[in-house]
């Protein structure tokens, strides 16, 4: 299969969303909203949830099932407020000792004018920041599209996984192509050079995971890979527990440390 | 692209070198493509650069060593060599990881090639420099990035030069001054361009950890990743008159809702307007003003060596 083919699938309408796998994965979900400094962005969903028997913190990029729904999520593309909520009820796990997940699915922050005015690199940056140094565990999936900025402010984690027909990348295939090669048609041969797919970002160190999904997409079989994501959970949190919380913390500063290729 | 025109040469702004413990910056010294050391003569007849401003033919001499243009005043973009050596007290610049260079981890067509004309055309070997040095007496981490080179795009290498001289700054107890200038991610780098972000951000908050001040200086322009990582998370945060500076870029922007954006959308002035930066500080009042604000947090001589 091509990359661009996972685009594709990524994208698709029927692709589950956030709150599936977090309906699915978790029981007893209470959803928080608000940033407390400005609205409550509907592109960001989270709250307190049961993984089992862990009290847990999750927060996940919501995209809509119809049209009306994805205006109100606004395509599943946060503006500043929807980061500072994220990063409200993150800075609240780490308060009462709740490890987080967080579903990743946007084509990347919204490029708006509210945007710009509230500060979205602002609000982006802050995210890595704090997330790079929150003393309590931290899981992200990318779920469908790992747009850039926008998907990485809920990726700083321990752990990142994707699933088999996810990408995760700096730009579209569409904005790449548009920007080097000033032809945005040519997002499929984009793709295919741009390392996108759950397979080379394994490769690449990037990601530690890659959660099945059946032959079209996790559309196809939702339950298959909702039970492989709560599996993982399960093995997984545990394991990330049980480290101090300042061992949590210099694991990950060291694991976004090592990112790099050079000579010298 | 040098601001004031093409020369055979490849001007290295002042080469430096190492006498025992003592830093000197010694002028006039040019290194030609093929990597001679040659004693640089200043051109007969002066190339001139045209003001995006007022579109006023500026001479280098006009201009003057702030780069500025006399008729509207317009700032000039600036190299990062440049702008150490008019921040820098004289003489004590010491460079960090002078040799670091890209490669290229996701294999990218012509990435190599590309790399290496531009370190040929700009004299520098990545878009940012790091390093050590004294401002107003005191001392001080110093970062300056170069949009000449691939619009200062952060690449690996970026990424690794500031992460360093965060953590050298927190280790050695030094506050960091930060230039910004980027167009953003480093295309050809991918998703390591991307991990750049998290990987500074995290290096400014080491800093932070550390007690240390962070100040970021965002100038012309400072967009995309760098605007949404190290650049917005200064302790204190500094902006050149009239700099572009903002997350997504104004045609997408424009794309996305139809309409066309006032002038005045994401200049420093509108960041002023919207609470993201401390101050607007002229250009040849930045030092001083570095030096002022070092002092608050490190004492009156600056930190004590």
């Amino acid at each position: 299969m091509k990359a661009y083919d996972k685009v594709k699938i990524a994208r698709l309408a029927t692709r589950p969303t956030a709150l599936d796998y977090i309906n699915h994965c978790f029981t007893g979900f209470i959803e928080l909203h608000g940033d407390r400094l400005f609205a409550d962005d509907k592109a960001v969903v989270g709250g307190l949830a049961w993984l089992n028997d862990i009290p847990v913190t999750v927060v996940g990029i919501q995209k809509g099932k119809d049209l009306k729904e994805n205006m109100e999520r606004n395509f599943g593309q946060a503006h500043p407020e929807g980061y500072r909520k994220a990063l409200r009820l993150m800075k609240q796990a780490e308060k009462f000792h709740r490890p987080v997940i967080c579903f990743v699915n946007t084509s990347g922050a919204y490029p708006g004018v509210g945007a710009e005015e509230r500060g979205q690199g602002e609000a982006i940056a802050r995210n890595l920041f704090e997330l790079s140094r929150l003393k309590t565990p931290i899981i992200s999936i990318i779920t469908g599209e790992g747009g850039s900025g926008g998907a990485i402010a809920l990726a700083t984690a321990d752990r990142v996984w994707m699933l088999e027909n996810s990408v995760y990348a700096i730009l579209s295939p569409e904005g790449f192509a548009s920007i080097l090669w000033k032809d945005g048609s040519r997002a499929e041969e984009a793709a295919d050079i741009m390392k996108i797919t759950a397979k080379d970002l394994l490769e690449l160190g990037v990601i530690e995971k890659i959660i099945d999904e059946v032959p079209g997409g996790a559309g196809e079989d939702f339950e298959f890979t909702a039970n492989l994501i709560k599996h993982s959970l399960l093995e997984e949190l545990p394991k990330l527990m049980a480290f101090s919380p300042e061992e949590l913390a210099e694991n990950r500063y060291k694991r976004f440390r090592a990112f790099g290729v050079y000579s010298e | 692209m040098t601001l004031f025109g093409k020369s055979k040469y490849t001007p290295l702004v002042n080469k430096i070198f190492k006498k025992k413990d003592e830093i000197v910056i010694k002028k006039a010294v040019s290194v030609s493509a093929e990597g001679e050391k040659e004693v640089f003569e200043p051109q007969k007849t002066e190339v001139k650069a045209k003001c995006k401003g007022c579109g006023t033919e500026v001479s280098k001499t006009e201009a003057g060593r702030y780069k500025i243009c006399p008729k509207c005043g317009k700032y000039f973009r600036i190299g990062a060599r440049e702008r150490i050596f008019i921040t820098a007290d004289k003489g004590s610049f010491t460079e960090f990881d002078a040799n670091m260079t890209a490669a290229n981890p996701l294999s990218f067509p012509d990435y190599e090639t590309k790399i290496a004309e531009m370190q040929k055309k700009t004299g520098i070997k990545d878009a940012v420099i790091t390093g050590r040095c004294k401002i107003g007496g005191c001392d001080c981490v110093i970062g300056a990035m170069d949009s000449s080179f691939i619009m200062a795009s952060m690449g690996s290498v970026v990424g690794e030069k500031l992460a360093r001289a965060f953590e050298y700054g927190a280790e050695n107890k030094l506050p960091v001054v930060l230039f910004a200038a980027s167009g953003g991610a480093r295309m050809q780098e991918g998703i390591i361009s991307l991990m750049q972000m998290t990987k500074t951000s995290a290096a400014a908050a080491k800093l932070s950890e550390a007690g240390q001040l962070y100040i970021s200086v965002l100038t012309d322009p400072t967009t995309g990743g760098v605007s949404a990582s190290f650049a917005m998370l200064g302790d204190i945060i500094i902006a050149e008159p009239k700099a572009l500076i903002g997350f997504a870029g104004r045609r997408v922007i424009e794309g996305t809702i139809k309409q066309k954006l006032p002038d005045d959308f994401q200049t420093a002035e509108f960041q002023l307007a919207h609470g993201f930066v401390d101050m607007i500080v002229k250009r040849e009042d930045m030092p001083g003003r570095l030096a002022e604000i070092i002092k608050l947090h490190y004492g009156k001589g600056g930190k004590e060596q």
